[in-house]
């Protein structure tokens, strides 16, 4: 081998490979653990598990109920307590209009965040429509919720709260013994949507007071299109099922059940389980790392949302003065996203980032950068130092830094909103 | 979204980034957009005594394509009369970058941000 083939190869070894992906809140890739687990169930292990006359149903019906123990170890919860369904969305939908129709010739209230994902507030306001009342408290400046205004919004007319672990744009992790402990002092069920701190924070149902939870099998390293509800059993929650047919999980959610993406968010769990301080550590270290080389070279660079109550894996960082999209378009082989309208099909930048009174102009320059099980040392530096470049391109090009360094401050001008 | 590769190339490449001095009174300055929208484009115009436009420079705090369509309203004032420039419309910017239909509020921005310089310019005329 010559020079110029070894110093080339050894290049490539150094540098990550490209496109880096820096979403991991959006969505994982699947462990190849999990894919393993999961092949056989595809093929010859193909049986229908409510089967209940052939080796091959048993064989699928074991299956998913290792899968089902599994899960529910995560979070200090019984097998039976555990409810397939198609993933967070649904699972968010069932527990909310579930319990509200359930119970609704005894109380008629929901209490909810301003912050909740898009499924947990387009159910609680369809469900408004229907003559539920919905409370929807703001959350202060960190992104976390006021729990003194949270306990006076609870009433006796309250069935349900549903207040998110960790939030998929900032990562904020809300308080959840003190919101179950809330709940069940006042009687109201508590709701959790777990999507994005399942198998990532500690979770315990019972030292929570959580009476029901979201799961998500894609957020996880497992595969898309499977999560899961767990639906307290002691006290019992009752919830009107969504989907009818065959009652298979207990009536509540009827449909043959996908065994190998069962299997597959079964085992995403177990490894989420074994992995989670080991891996909590290390995406810390390559956060704080990330975080290190931002703040070393560019000034005015803002967080979103509380650092320490915070998923280890997730930043929410406001560049002033450059626009998100355009930042994004600067740093094209770094997949990211933006809290910046230009990316939605709405004209509105994030609603999470204007509940915690971030301005306008600031939730333009905000991107979401996530960091997850692949993520490499390597990768973190590079990005850091395709960002700052972009950074401090975008600003040397930008008009608003530009009257920042000449001391105009940008709010004393009349701008004509378009 | 996938972009023209014009647009890509202004963005990457952006022509005229800098800025005039705007009490010279040759210079005609257009600030236009609102940070709180997303988008803010500074727009400059040097014209000289035989009112031709002979430099122009841009900055802008904005997406891609709004990046992209005041460098290239740059290119095109520039040798132009003040007269002619002010002709320049929305639509031929967004056809000549390929702006997607979400964009094109872009184009709009840039061609305020030219009427907007000639009539600073010809304010300090007058």
């Amino acid at each position: 081998m010559n020079t110029a083939v070894m110093t080339a190869s050894a290049e490539r070894s150094n540098a990550p490979k490209k496109p880096i992906y820096l979403d991991y809140q959006a969505t994982t890739p699947m462990d190849p653990r999990v894919l393993d687990a999961m092949m056989p169930y595809f093929t010859e292990k193909f049986g229908n598990p409510h089967s209940r006359n052939h080796e091959f149903g048993w064989e699928a019906e074991e299956a998913v109920e290792t899968a089902r123990r599994q899960i529910a170890e995560v979070i200090a919860a019984d097998e039976r307590e555990i409810v397939f369904t198609s993933g967070a969305t649904e699972s968010n939908n069932l527990a909310i209009a579930g319990v509200a129709h359930f119970y609704k010739d005894q109380r008629d209230h929901i209490v909810t965040l301003a912050t909740e994902h898009k499924c947990v507030l387009d159910t609680c306001r369809h469900l408004e429509q229907e003559g539920f009342k919905v409370t929807y408290l703001p959350v202060k400046q960190d992104g976390l919720v006021d729990l003194a205004e949270l306990e006076k919004a609870i009433t006796e007319k309250t069935v349900l709260v549903s207040v998110m672990a960790a939030n998929n744009e900032i990562g904020v992790i809300q308080p959840l013994a003190e919101i179950g402990a809330l709940c069940r002092a006042k009687g109201a069920f508590f709701h959790t949507d777990c999507a994005q701190a399942y198998g990532k924070i500690p979770l315990d149902v019972d030292a929570m007071k959580i009476d029901l939870m979201s799961i998500s099998g894609h957020k996880i390293y497992g595969p898309k299109g499977i999560g899961a509800l767990f639906v307290r059993r002691k006290p019992r929650v009752r919830l009107q099922a969504m989907i009818h047919g065959g009652g298979q999980e207990r009536g509540m959610r009827s449909g043959t059940l996908p065994t190998p993406l069962c299997v597959g968010l079964g085992k995403a769990a177990e490894i989420a389980k074994n992995e989670m301080a080991a891996e909590s550590a290390r995406l810390l270290k390559l956060r704080d790392r990330f975080m290190k080389a931002i703040n070393g070279k560019l000034p005015e660079v803002f967080l979103n949302g509380d650092l320490t109550h915070r998923l280890p894996g997730n930043l929410n960082l406001s560049f002033a003065y450059v626009e998100g999209e355009g930042l994004m378009m600067g740093i094209k082989d770094l997949c990211v996203s933006s809290g910046s309208a230009c990316t939605s099909a709405s004209l509105e930048p994030s609603y999470v980032l204007r509940a915690l009174g971030v301005e306008e102009e600031l939730a333009h320059t905000s991107l979401r950068i996530g960091f997850g099980r692949f993520t490499t040392e390597a990768e973190v530096d590079y990005a850091a130092e395709r960002i700052i470049e972009a950074v401090s391109k975008l600003r040397s090009m930008s008009p608003l830094w530009e009257m920042a360094q000449e001391g105009i401050d940008i709010k004393s001008i009349q701008w004509a909103a378009h | 979204m996938a972009y023209s590769e014009k647009l890509i190339d202004h963005f990457e490449h952006p022509r005229n980034v800098g800025a005039l001095d705007k009490n010279d009174p040759g210079v005609g300055t257009g600030l236009v957009g609102a940070p709180a929208c997303g988008d803010v484009m500074k727009l400059q115009i040097k014209v000289n005594a035989e009112g031709i436009i002979e430099d122009a420079k841009f900055k802008t705090f904005g997406c891609g394509s709004a990046i992209a369509s005041s460098s290239l309203v740059t290119e095109w004032v520039k040798g132009k009369t003040v007269d002619e420039a002010a002709t320049i419309k929305n639509t031929d910017i967004a056809k000549h970058l390929a702006l997607p239909p979400v964009k094109i509020h872009c184009s709009v921005l840039a061609e305020d941000a030219i009427k907007a310089a000639i009539e600073d310019y010809r304010k300090k005329r007058a």
